[in-house]
């Protein structure tokens, strides 16, 4: 069995997002950058299926610039087998479609048997990555995977609905599947896999000219968020903050 | 026609959501007509009969009584094709993520996912965890566009009627590849987050499995429940029965207490309805305060235990 597995490189839920000076979208210099969360659970589910399997091959794909090398290692030293970095300028590609486009080029050359990925960025958010690349190459797909089950030449997945609601759908290989949150626990790199890693390849892949899409979507302008609430802040040391707290309990909102 | 609005059934009805794609539809002008597909078409259809319409389309075909990808992809994108609307809108559901994007592969035509309001002739959405809003804008002639929860009130929605039309669809037993099982419900825990007058809600921000009990204990003195953000619940520190938001409990509590909670947009859809919202977050710019009543600023773990002593002696 032969699995790709989606990375993105991402800011950190606490990282500084200060704007671009053009506002079209931050400035990256001091960004502090992790692997996708939802992507983390993909790459667990994929050593899994490999490990229960006893045979196969895990290949970690991400695109983007110099640095999304640090989590495609990242992923190499929890047990991936080799990587692939789809070389893009600093800007990261925003269109959906174009990014499908790309990696559905760079995938169609391997024959994955699945295709694995989290289901949305922590960036942008469009979380149709995955699935555009199985319409693209012809592939059986399903989305918001929390367990999976690996048959011969199918694969059956538990998929979350709404409001607590599941559903088992079985499709047939390849297929692309997009992974939700909280499906595993995510393993930490060994120091025997950080060491190991260093000799595993990663290929760099440039795409030629002639794969130079066209955007069909942009995006423009990033702001801040204006708030329309009236919203009392609350600061200070921690001793006002207490005393307020308790104030508005009793006073404000009367629930002591 | 210059719309069309791809409606879902949720278990039989028009989703919700649905109903406010069809409101968010009418706000971009021009002539609104819907599709609806499977064996609640009729239903969902006079559920529609009092509001205005163009026309309403209905699929029926035997590959796809009830949901699944690929018929849907299908069928969606032949309507589609026959019809040539410019923009094609749906709610921003789980079913909308499933299939949108095959249909925005299999046409190019670009899909816009989960916006939160219009400004002129772009598209807003949250990016980077609800930090930033992004203006996005398509320059291809159509357009997919899905909305988000309470991006658009269907109160708005004129009265009137519209003419029903069957459309023939002709699906090859082969397109439909993969099987569906018939979705069920997990076992409920035995707490009613929904019935709860105050809920003490856990995110990340409390930082170890082991700071868990300082939210128990302040739901004790506060004679509330706990409730949770995803994240808490996917590692294991909290049970999933506890969690608030799209893919959990959609709570309106007289107080929702939130403990370094940022706001995503899929907690904030299960709580939002709250009459107060009292959050403690360290970051002065964490989304939930755009939605508190109360915003506090400073770090749970300092003022939460100092807290529950201030209750206990009060
Ligand atoms: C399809 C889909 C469905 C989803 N469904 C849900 C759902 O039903 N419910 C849900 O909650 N999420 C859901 N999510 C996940 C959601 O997008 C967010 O990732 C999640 O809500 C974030 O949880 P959090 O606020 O606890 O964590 P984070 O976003 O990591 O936020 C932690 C916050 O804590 C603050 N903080 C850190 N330390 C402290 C401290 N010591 N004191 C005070 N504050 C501190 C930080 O400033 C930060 O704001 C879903 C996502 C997707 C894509």
């Amino acid at each position: 069995m032969k699995i790709a597995v989606l990375v993105k490189q991402v800011p950190g839920s606490e990282s500084a997002l200060p704007l671009s000076p053009n506002e079209k979208w931050i400035d990256e210099s001091s960004v502090t950058f992790v692997m996708n969360p939802p992507d983390n659970f993909a790459l667990e589910e994929a050593l899994l299926i490999k490990e229960k399997n006893g045979e196969g091959e895990v290949v970690v794909i991400s695109m983007g610039p110099s640095r999304i090398q640090k989590v495609i290692r990242e992923a190499l030293a929890k047990g991936a087998d080799r990587g692939i970095q789809i070389e893009e300028s600093d800007d990261i590609e925003k269109d959906p479609l174009t990014v499908g486009k790309k990696f559905a080029s760079v995938l169609k050359e391997e024959n994955f048997d699945l295709v694995l990925s989290g289901l949305q960025s922590d960036d942008t958010g469009m979380g149709q990555t995955g699935v555009l690349i199985g319409e693209l190459l012809g592939m059986s797909t399903a989305t918001l995977a929390i367990k999976t089950e690996v048959k011969e030449n199918k694969i059956k997945v538990k998929r979350e609905l709404e409001s607590g609601w599941f559903q088992w759908v079985e499709l047939p290989l390849p297929a692309s599947i997009s992974i939700q949150s909280g499906l595993n626990i995510p393993r930490y790199p060994s120091l025997k896999g950080i060491m190991g890693a260093k000799k595993k390849e990663i290929k760099e892949i440039l795409l030629s000219a002639q794969n130079q899409l066209s955007n069909l979507q942009s995006m423009d302008k990033v702001s801040i968020p204006q708030t329309s609430k009236q919203t009392e802040v609350i600061e200070g040391d921690t001793e006002a903050i207490v005393a307020r707290i308790v104030d508005v309990l009793k006073k404000d909102i009367k629930v002591i | 026609m210059d719309t069309l609005v791809v409606l879902e059934s949720s278990r039989g009805s028009l989703h919700r959501l649905s109903k406010e794609a069809i409101a968010g539809a009418k706000s971009l002008g021009g002539t609104v007509s819907v599709l609806t597909i499977g064996k609640d078409a009729d239903s969902i259809a006079q559920e529609l009969s009092g509001v205005q319409l163009d026309e309403i389309l209905i699929v029926k075909n035997e590959y796809v009584e009830s949901y699944n990808a690929d018929g849907y992809a299908e069928i969606v994108s032949q309507v589609i094709q026959s019809e040539s609307p410019k923009n094609i809108v749906l709610g921003h559901t789980y079913q909308t993520r499933d299939f949108v994007p095959r249909v925005s592969a299999r046409l190019d035509i670009p899909f816009i996912p989960d916006i939160i309001s219009l400004s002129e002739s772009s598209f807003v959405k949250q990016v980077l965890n609800a930090k930033l809003n992004a203006s996005i804008s398509s320059t291809n002639d159509q357009v997919i566009l899905s909305f988000q929860s309470a991006a658009f009130s269907d109160e708005s929605l004129e009265a009137g009627g519209s003419e029903v039309r069957l459309l023939n669809i002709n699906l090859d037993s082969t397109i439909v590849r993969s099987k569906s099982e018939d979705p069920f419900q997990e076992e409920a825990g035995d707490v009613d987050l929904e019935s709860a007058e105050i809920l003490v809600s856990v995110g990340r921000g409390i930082e170890k499995e082991e700071n868990i009990p300082i939210a128990f204990e302040l739901a004790k003195v506060l004679n509330a429940e706990v409730s949770a953000s995803r994240p808490v619940v996917d590692a294991g520190w909290i049970d999933s029965f506890r969690q608030v938001g799209s893919s959990g409990s959609n709570v309106a509590p007289k107080l929702y207490f939130s403990l370094g909670v940022s706001g995503a947009i899929q907690h904030v859809v299960g709580m939002k309805g709250s009459k107060s919202i009292l959050a403690i977050n360290k970051d002065p710019d964490a989304p939930i305060f755009e939605i508190a009543d109360y915003a506090v600023i400073g770090d749970v773990l300092e003022i939460v235990p100092k807290l529950i002593e201030a209750l206990e002696n009060s």
